[in-house]
């Protein structure tokens, strides 16, 4: 009898969890073959190279979110720091040939500030984090169009160097989304195999089982704030670089979006289940269902509608799978009575 | 051998939730190379004092000691290092994590660059299975374990650490009569290694079977600590109780009138199986068995909280539609859930409102909620069940545990039942509580009310009971009447060692 | 059952402990709605026009559809849950009611159907949440995108306007003889209702224990699934009809209106001392994190005050209504317990 259940319980949640990213892989080559077959310079190099520049920054901002809500708590300024970082590297460049790098440290710096502040309000504090990222998300957004008072940032201001960046590309491989890719790679290899990593997951899937093993609460979660504010950040500089014409308003609302990508993604918005792959394919699934919208003609406006479908049909999946799975695993308990 | 001094003590320790004041002036030695015993009934403090030596609650007074030297545990991680391992009575594992991380979680085997090395976790875990001796698939997540392999977890977390002390709440209340036995070689190779053992168990014969001395805790209150050599079990009783057994268990004569309860061929699947009963007027039937036995289960689905798969509940002749609590309570049944805290009250709640929230509607005057209605309903179930409380007005949480049943006895009366389950009816509440909840049942069985009663703790369902029922792995094991009940029958049964006979 | 009269005789009320009950005193609705009295002195003496009648109609019409819909909202959280997706709903009520009106409908028509739309938006909510048992969180985030993208499907990018006069004078009249306008009446009338539901029958007392410990209300025999599915339908409705406000009060149908409102709604409930975690909170502390947040924004907008500081503000009282309650419980629980116990710490 337990020869059976060995491995029996982890083949079926590891093939379920595994189902779940290849369920989005899958829709998403499902979504590409068949606008392809009806209009077929949706891959044309153009095409194909657009989609993965557009999602780049989304699964950039999917990455940070996936680490936050893994933690069992969300992120909803991560919008309004993009807006922020985006025009404030646009003045700071405004005019003067500044090196990329210290423009990107410097966007890095100030998503990293934004997320420490929601960090130690979420962990030392405890208030709820969907209020505390709310506020901030108000404040930021303020701060941020007050500064920019209707101002524009132009394309003709930007440094090329900082251009070329979003529009650049090395080895065929655009730099954007080449640099999402390194980060989900870091991000999702230190989540896994890293001790530390894993107890991300921990505090997601058990709070106080979390604080009676002794696991350093606070810095995990002081850490997914700062990581998501850092990469905010960093997808700042890269919207400006990759628009060059920037407006305070950059990525407003997105908040939303991300956090779709992220559930779409697999990722369980009760925290700890999920991986940053998941979620980047999410983003990368939403992005192009837009392009495809484009490319059938369909009224483009059904682009919002489509995607809340998708959110919604996804954690419903999710969520009729996992009574599945734990009914399953309940039922192979029935061994002991044998 | 206890020359030595203690490994970890404790002090003049005091600790108070509110109004409860869980442990009093309480001292205690922890020596290497001791299985030392810690007794009480539900609720005397045991859970409270493994929690302070675990540096997960702080002593409001009193000191730890670690080695002799006072220590200050900021919180468990504090404890761990200090090497204190614990095994808590309620088990603590992440339900998205595999078996073998919730094992190793926080000091996981590294390869390189500091990388958690799979191999070797599965590895360590399988290794300690097999000390165990028992087969649980390392990758498997800890979603759906049963009860008892939730506790083997817990007992292969704490045992992995090295720990030079080893405290374990209550490891046993789930597990079979094997897996006793391995746990307990296990504890007798870590003594001899030097190891200091703190054990928790309700069964007497596990204590005197297991440890050298034992302390004991009434209400809060050191009572005495001592060598088991020099004890019987009934001193022990005596010490644990601290009154004479009969005036506890005032269980009063009755003849049973018609079934009220019916339950029929009911399934859960993977939960209880093809369970069969009846409940009669005047009567107290006991529900047995092991922790995970799938008792409390089976109230829940007679109540209507959990759905069940097949078979039937009646009430007077009248079938129940399947989960549905407010069909249930229509049809008369009440039911005391096992866990207070979070199933019978809203603790941030006042007194009154909780006792009202079972009876909203006949609180209406029009459309509205009447205030004194409301009030006076709750003063009288006060008084009657002699509750001690500064205001109605106070949330229920500042109340003992004691008093706190009372309330959820007081708001599931007032209903008036013809069938009330009660499930743990004296867990985690004073010896003088206990006697008067006991005597309130009697009384209530007497008035012609049928009475379920699920209960862990033995004397209790001797003492209480016509009838026992005994639960051992989702099905009805044995049904003894209160002439053959005793210790020994209704263990066997609940452990599997007996068969009932007639299907 | 009658109680025993042997029992009787023990003094059961005596007070054990005699807590003092300064506790009450300091609670954060009673505090949002000084801070609300200070704002409106202030405001009066320190601005010439804020006192006005004029004014102050003006700034309770701009409020009212963040009014109306604040109430469903209250009671959703109370309960535990929230509605992201009430401002999506508003835009596709609004957008629906521009297209039906474009193609040649009469608004005695529309709007008792856009009242069925909007229950229907909310059921699928309530339906989701309750019967799939998701959280209200991603649910109703993934029903903001579907409903807004509904708005636009419908409307596109259109603004549809001209409106009857009579229904627009509806929207931003007064009610005669005072600067109250009719939205903000039947605001008036709701928030009355609600209150009474909340705070004084059953189905109030059923929602606080579903807020505060929702298990137990279920082992009391509540009927929690259903009671959410209520609470989600009527906030759907008062979506919708808020959006025909919106509609009227702007003259103009368009499928971004209300973009963002959620959150705005969100914060003047939780700023009204509403517990976010569900079980606690009055209505009363919500009518005046409402108001507080309204006047203060008409009073920047009145000094000149730029409207991104407005939104700062919001934001940094939204922060302040979590966080104070919480330093104060920290600092109350310290001076009890100096050498407090961790296991107030609960998540
Ligand atoms: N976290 C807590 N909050 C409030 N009361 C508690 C808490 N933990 C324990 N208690 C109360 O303290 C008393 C002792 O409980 P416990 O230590 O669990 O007893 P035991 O383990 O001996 O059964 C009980 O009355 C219980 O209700
Ligand atoms: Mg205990």
């Amino acid at each position: 009898m337990t020869a059976i259940t060995s491995g029996g319980g982890r083949r079926l949640v590891d093939t379920v969890l595994r189902a779940r990213e290849l369920s989005i892989l899958a829709a998403l080559v499902v979504l590409v073959v068949v606008t392809t077959a009806v209009n077929s310079s949706f891959l044309s190099d153009q095409g194909v190279k657009d989609i993965f520049l557009n999602a780049s920054i989304l699964a950039l901002l999917a990455v940070g979110q996936t680490m936050v809500v893994i933690t069992r708590n969300i992120d909803l300024s991560v919008g309004s720091v993009v807006g922020l970082v985006a025009f404030a590297s646009g003045k700071f460049v405004l005019g003067h040939d500044r090196n990329v790098l210290l423009v990107l440290i410097l966007g890095m710096a100030i998503g990293a500030v934004c997320g420490l502040v929601n960090g130690v309000l979420v962990s030392f504090f405890r208030v709820p984090a969907l209020v505390v990222t709310l506020g901030t998300l108000y404040v930021i957004q303020g701060a941020d169009y007050y500064w920019a008072h209707g101002q524009q940032i132009n394309a003709a201001d930007v440094p090329g160097s900082l251009l070329e960046l979003g529009s650049g590309s090395v080895l065929g491989i655009p730099y954007l989304p080449l640099i999402t890719v390194v980060v989900m790679l870091a991000v999702g290899h230190y989540l896994r195999s890293y001790p530390s990593g894993r107890e991300f997951y921990a505090i997601g899937s058990n709070p106080d089982a979390a604080r009676l093993a002794g696991l350093a609460i606070r810095r995990r979660i002081l850490t997914a704030y700062t990581t998501s504010g850092i990469l905010a950040g960093l997808a700042g500089v890269l919207w400006l670089a990759r628009f060059g014409t920037v407006v305070a308003d950059a990525a407003h609302g997105w908040e939303l979006r991300v956090v779709a990508a992220v559930v779409v993604g697999g990722v369980a918005i009760v925290g700890g289940l999920g991986s940053v792959y998941g979620a980047a394919l999410g983003a990368l699934l939403l992005t192009t269902i837009g392009s495809v919208l484009v490319v059938l003609k369909v009224n483009s406006f059904w682009q919002d509608a489509i995607a809340g479908l998708l959110l919604l049909l996804a954690i419903s999946v999710d969520r009729l799978l996992g009574l599945r799975v734990t009914r399953a695993l309940r039922r192979r308990n029935v061994r002991h009575g044998a | 051998m206890s020359e030595s001094p203690p490994i970890l003590a404790l002090r003049g320790v005091s600790k108070a939730f509110g109004a409860v004041r869980a442990l009093q002036d309480v001292s205690l030695d922890l020596h290497g190379g001791e299985i030392h015993a810690l007794a009480g009934e539900n609720g005397a403090g045991k859970s409270t004092l493994v929690k302070i030596l675990a540096g997960v609650h702080r002593p409001d007074e009193g000191q730890v000691l670690l080695d002799g030297r006072p220590r200050d545990f900021r919180g468990p991680g504090d404890a761990q290092q200090a090497g204190v391992a614990v095994i808590y009575q309620e088990p603590t594992l992440f339900p998205d994590l595999s078996v073998a991380e919730n094992i190793f979680m926080g000091r996981q085997p590294r390869a390189r660059f500091g990388r958690i090395d799979r191999g070797a976790l599965r590895s360590a875990t399988a290794g300690l299975f097999e000390r165990l001796g028992v087969s649980l698939d390392p990758d498997r997540p800890a979603r759906g374990l049963s009860i008892a392999d939730q506790q083997i977890v817990e007992i292969a977390k704490a045992i992995s650490r090295d720990a030079r002390v080893l405290i374990m709440d209550e490891p046993t209340a789930a597990l079979s009569g094997n897996e006793v036995g391995r746990l307990f070689s296990v504890a007798r190779t870590l003594r001899d290694h030097g190891c200091a053992l703190l054990f928790i168990s309700h069964r007497l014969e596990e204590i005197f079977e297991l440890c050298h001395r034992v302390t004991t805790l009434r209400d809060g209150r050191l009572i005495a600590t001592e060598p088991l050599d020099d004890l019987t079990p009934d001193d022990l009783v005596q010490r644990m109780v601290g009154r004479e057994l009969d005036t506890l268990y005032p269980k009063q004569d009755t003849t049973p009138g018609d079934a009220l309860l019916t339950v029929a061929r009911l399934t859960r699947e993977g939960v209880f199986t093809d369970v069969s009963f009846e409940v009669r007027a005047g009567e107290i039937v006991a529900l047995a068995g092991l922790v995970g036995a799938g008792r409390s289960e089976v109230a829940r689905a007679v109540f209507g909280i959990d759905r069940y798969d097949a078979g039937a509940v009646e009430v007077r002749g009248t079938r129940l539609p399947v989960g549905s609590p407010t069909a249930a309570m229509a049809a008369g049944i009440a039911l005391v859930p096992e866990d207070r805290r979070q199933q019978g009250l809203v603790m941030d709640g006042t007194i009154e409102r909780n006792i009202g929230l079972t009876t909203l509607r006949t609180l209406r005057r029009g459309p509205v909620i009447s205030r004194k209605a409301e009030r006076d309903r709750a003063a009288d179930w006060a008084i009657r069940l002699q509750l001690k409380y500064s205001r109605l007005s106070d949330a229920v949480g500042v109340l003992s545990g004691g008093n706190q049943q009372k309330v959820v006895l007081a708001k599931w009366l007032s209903t008036e039942p013809s069938v009330l389950i009660v499930d743990e009816p004296t867990r985690g509440i004073d010896v003088g509580t206990k006697a008067e909840v006991h005597r309130l049942l009697s009384e209530l069985a007497a008035d012609g009310l049928a009475v379920l009663m699920i209960s862990s703790d033995l004397p209790e369902v001797l003492g209480m009971a016509d009838r026992v029922l005994v639960m051992h792995e989702g099905r009805l094991a044995a049904e003894i009447p209160r002439a053959e009940a005793t210790e020994e029958t209704v263990m066997a049964a609940a452990t599997g060692r007996t068969r009932r006979e007639a299907a | 059952m009658a109680p025993d009269a042997s029992v009787k005789t023990a003094s059961a009320a005596a007070p054990v402990t005699a807590t003092p009950r300064v506790g009450r005193l300091v609670r954060w609705d009673v505090i949002v709605t000084a801070l609300l009295i200070v704002v409106f002195i202030g405001g009066a003496l320190g601005t010439p026009d804020f006192a006005t009648g004029d004014n102050l109609s003006f700034a309770l019409d701009d409020l009212c559809e963040i009014a109306l819909i604040a109430l469903p909202m209250t009671l959703l959280v109370v309960v535990g849950e929230v509605d992201l997706s009430v401002a999506s709903a508003l835009g596709m009520s609004s957008a629906l009611l521009g297209a039906l009106w474009d193609a040649g409908w009469a608004i005695e028509t529309i709007v008792p159907l856009l009242i069925v739309v909007g229950a229907v938006t909310g059921l699928v909510n309530g339906l989701l949440v309750t019967r799939l048992g998701l959280p209200s969180l991603a649910v109703t985030i993934g029903t903001l995108t579907l409903y807004r993208g509904l708005a636009y499907v419908v409307l596109g990018t259109k603004a549809v306007a001209e409106f009857p006069q009579n229904y627009a004078d509806l929207a931003t009249g007064t009610v005669p003889g005072t600067p109250i306008p009719y939205p903000f009446a039947l605001f008036i009338v709701l928030a009355i209702i609600t209150a009474v539901v909340l705070h004084a029958t059953g189905a109030g007392r059923a929602m606080f224990a579903i807020g505060a410990q929702e298990e137990a209300a279920f082992f009391a025999g509540i009927r929690v699934k259903r009671i959410k599915l209520l609470l989600f339908v009527v906030s759907g409705v008062v979506s919708a009809f808020a959006g025909v406000i919106y509609t009227l009060r702007y003259g103009s149908a368009r499928a971004d209106n209300g973009l963002g409102l959620e959150l705005a709604v969100i914060a003047a409930v939780l700023l009204g001392g509403v517990d976010f975690d569900g079980g606690r909170g009055t209505l009363g502390g919500v009518v005046a994190g409402v108001l507080l947040i309204g006047l203060l924004r008409n009073l920047l907008m009145l000094r000149d005050v730029a409207t991104e500081i407005q939104s700062i503000v919001t934001g940094l009282l939204l922060i302040v209504s979590v966080l104070t309650p919480r330093i104060v419980a920290g600092v109350r629980e310290a001076r009890r317990h100096p050498r407090g116990s961790m296991s107030a710490s609960s998540q």
